[in-house]
């Protein structure tokens, strides 16, 4: 680690960059406004925590930008077992995230294009295309990232990370750890976990030499401790909307969740979801919903569409709908309760093999229709995400058993999470408003 | 001068469609026009014509399709609700509502009391739509009225793969030059239209009645190969190109 690196690091992030982007969410929450666009006609301002998930989230990738020779890299999966690199002292960066910021910033289509001159074919998922394209054009809406000196990859959530991470190791020439998660169908077998398990105690070595020190495993035990504090925190919030009118619509859920995903493991983020929490039930006591003429209320399957985040939220809350539950965002706290403090790599494995995008479609029928009954919801909206195809399948049928078995109306909404190609504004809103009209 | 209650508007992708009614419900005239591209300007200049023959002060507008956020009306509602209304009122029966327009395909499932229990439309592609045929009949040069009479008196059929209304264009093409009869090759276009529609029907549930609506209705051998396909005999309306501008009238004596 050069002196160079670190004497930069120290003032440029610590020092100043740090430090304004500290004043600047307390002057932010001090005079807390909603955003001048901000249609207060149909929308609760947004959530006043709210400025510590940018703070948090400018901070992280503030941080990146001068991060290389000061403390190792690792880029991992969404659904990687993060928590060894997190007490090697890692810093973390999930081209997922970033994938997803570049889409709502509205830029991933040309990153995308980047990775489309050089061959990449547009049938590849969207979020590979924003990270190689911005891999390989430097293009990134937040300055810089840092380069990788370890890659990550955990096959829970897909394939393609596979072939994805495999690109990102020959660009980079950096070793990667493939964290292999067998199949659930129904339960995962006791040999699926030891499986799972070794492959853990194996990238220990490999992240101790990247990192040139040892896993202390009372480390470890910390980090595993605020995952799972900040995790339970997130399953609070979400719960929060069972309440009528709910409190946060699912909207503003996806933009919370990025400390979540992004900084688990930090004392930071479980104060963070704690002062959320606690506004939330503010809200709960006033009786304010998210959606201010809350009519009907709906769950969202599969991920966000970036790049139209607001204007789905604004055609939903005109006409009274509030989306209130999501497998997506519920995804990053069902499994808080698996994890065990005395048996860091154990429960790791196990929390590790159970994403509802590593099991069986039955069981993510299984969730949506318990978000129906204990949510109380009028109707489902399925997004077919053409980049998602594990998340996608089983959708049709899916849809037909909410529709037959729990007599809500269900919606498929074919788009794609990342790439603005594939949506048109027109067809959507009139499936959307044609969804409305059948559940009233 | 009779009295219109009612004015269903639906400005679709290819075409307009005005539907006047009185207060029981009954048609008192229908107007269909290509759409013009200012469809508010084209939809003012039909209105202002009607009030010549009609009294149409007090009318309730009700308007639908893409076009229907530049026309001004009492109330938007979407097509789906139109046509299971609309299509309902010819009927009266539950079953399946299936509208083939110009670039959007609806499956309708309908309750015995009318109402929309599920639907589907088309995604991302206009393949199995009106513009599937249109298309071809263009690049053949054939008037689109002809295309169901080509295919109806067909001894012979030959498929065609692509379900893409832009690919199939040039597979039509290939296969005329192979030596394919152009009778055969019309058929076989009919045919990859109506499997799609078809699988459109099973995805959402077929359960009959097949109602049939939209401008497509009209051509007979579609109706006939969707009969072959799905073993039973569609209901069509009178005008099925009117079924959704009929709706928003029946939605706008409502009100």
């Amino acid at each position: 680690m050069g002196l160079k690196d670190r004497i930069k690091y120290l003032f440029s992030y610590k020092l100043v960059g740090e430090n304004l982007i500290k004043l600047n969410t307390k002057k932010a929450y001090k005079n807390f406004k909603p955003p001048r666009n901000w249609r207060t006609d149909i929308l609760a301002p947004p959530l006043r925590t709210g400025v510590f998930t940018k703070e948090i989230i400018t901070k992280h990738y503030l941080e990146g930008r001068y991060v290389n020779g000061v403390k190792p890299v690792a880029w991992v999966t969404s659904g990687a077992p993060i928590e060894i690199l997190k007490a090697l002292g890692f810093y973390i960066l999930y081209p997922e995230n970033h994938g997803a910021l570049c889409g709502a910033r509205k830029v991933a289509l040309e990153i995308s294009e980047e990775a489309e001159k050089r061959g990449y074919s547009m049938d590849i998922c969207s979020y590979a295309r924003t990270d190689i394209g911005s891999t390989l054009s430097k293009k990134t809406p937040v300055g810089k990232l840092p380069k990788p000196d370890l890659l990550l990859c955990c096959t829970n959530i897909c394939q393609t990370v596979l072939y994805w991470y495999r690109v990102l190791a020959e660009y980079y020439k950096v070793p990667l750890i493939v964290i292999d998660t067998p199949f659930v169908y129904d339960e995962a077998r006791e040999h699926d976990i030891e499986y799972v398990k070794k492959q853990l105690e194996a990238s220990i070595e490999v992240s101790e030499r990247v990192a040139k020190k040892s896993l202390g495993f009372s480390k470890l035990k910390e980090v595993i401790r605020l995952s799972k504090m900040a995790a339970e925190l997130w399953l609070e919030i979400m719960k929060a909307n069972k309440t009528k009118p709910a409190p946060i619509s699912v909207f503003d859920q996806f933009i919370h969740m990025a400390p979540i995903v992004e900084k688990r493991g930090d004392p930071e983020t479980v104060d963070f979801y704690s002062k959320m929490l606690d506004e939330i039930n503010d809200r709960i006591k006033n009786g304010i919903g998210a959606v201010k003429n809350e009519r009907k209320r709906v769950l969202w399957d599969n991920l966000p569409i970036w790049y139209k985040l607001k204007f789905l939220s604004e055609f939903l809350a005109e006409n009274g709908v509030s989306v209130v539950a999501s497998t997506y965002t519920n995804a990053w706290g069902e499994l808080a309760p698996m994890m065990d403090i005395e048996r860091p790599i154990e429960s790791m494995a196990k929390t590790y093999i159970y994403p509802i995008l590593n099991r069986g479609t039955g069981h993510k029928l299984k969730t949506m229709e318990m978000m129906v009954k204990e949510f109380d919801l009028d109707g489902a909206i399925l997004h077919s995400d053409r980049s998602c195809k594990p998340y996608s399948v089983g959708q049709m049928d899916q849809r037909v058993k909410l529709l037959n078995e729990l007599g809500v109306a269900a919606l498929l909404l074919e788009a794609d999470h990342n790439d603005p190609r594939v949506f048109a504004d027109e067809q959507v809103k009139s499936r959307l408003k044609a969804f409305v009209e059948m559940m009233d | 001068m009779e009295t219109v209650k009612s004015i269903g508007i639906d400005a679709g992708s290819t075409t307009l469609k005005i539907v006047g009614i009185n207060g029981e419900g009954k048609i008192l005239f229908s107007i269909v026009e290509d759409a013009d591209p200012k469809v508010e300007e084209q939809t003012q200049r039909l209105l202002d014509k009607l009030k010549e023959k009609y009294e149409t002060k007090n009318s309730k507008i009700v308007a639908t399709g893409y076009g229907s956020n530049l026309i001004e009306a009492d109330k938007k509602v979407t097509e789906i609700t139109c046509h299971a209304r609309g299509i309902y009122e010819y009927f009266k029966t539950g079953g399946t509502a299936v509208d083939i327009g110009g670039q959007d395909n609806k499956v309708i499932l309908i309750s015995k009391s009318g109402k929309v229990v599920d639907f589907l439309m088309n995604d991302k592609c206009a393949s199995g739509t009106g513009r599937f045929l249109e298309n071809t009949a263009w690049r053949l040069k054939i008037p689109i009225e002809k295309m169901a009479e080509l295919a109806l008196k067909s001894d012979g059929e030959v498929q065609i793969s692509s379900t893409c209304a832009v690919f199939a264009e040039s597979e039509v093409i290939s296969h005329l030059s192979r030596g394919h009869k152009l009778e055969h090759v019309i058929k076989g276009l009919h045919r990859a239209m109506v499997k799609r529609i078809t699988s459109m029907i099973y995805a959402v549930g077929f359960n009959p009645p097949l109602m049939l609506s939209g401008g497509v209705a009209k051509n007979r051998a579609v109706i006939e190969m969707l009969e072959e396909e799905l073993g039973e005999k569609p209901l069509i309306p009178e005008n099925p190109q009117i079924v959704g501008a009929f709706g928003a009238a029946l939605i706008g004596l409502s009100e």
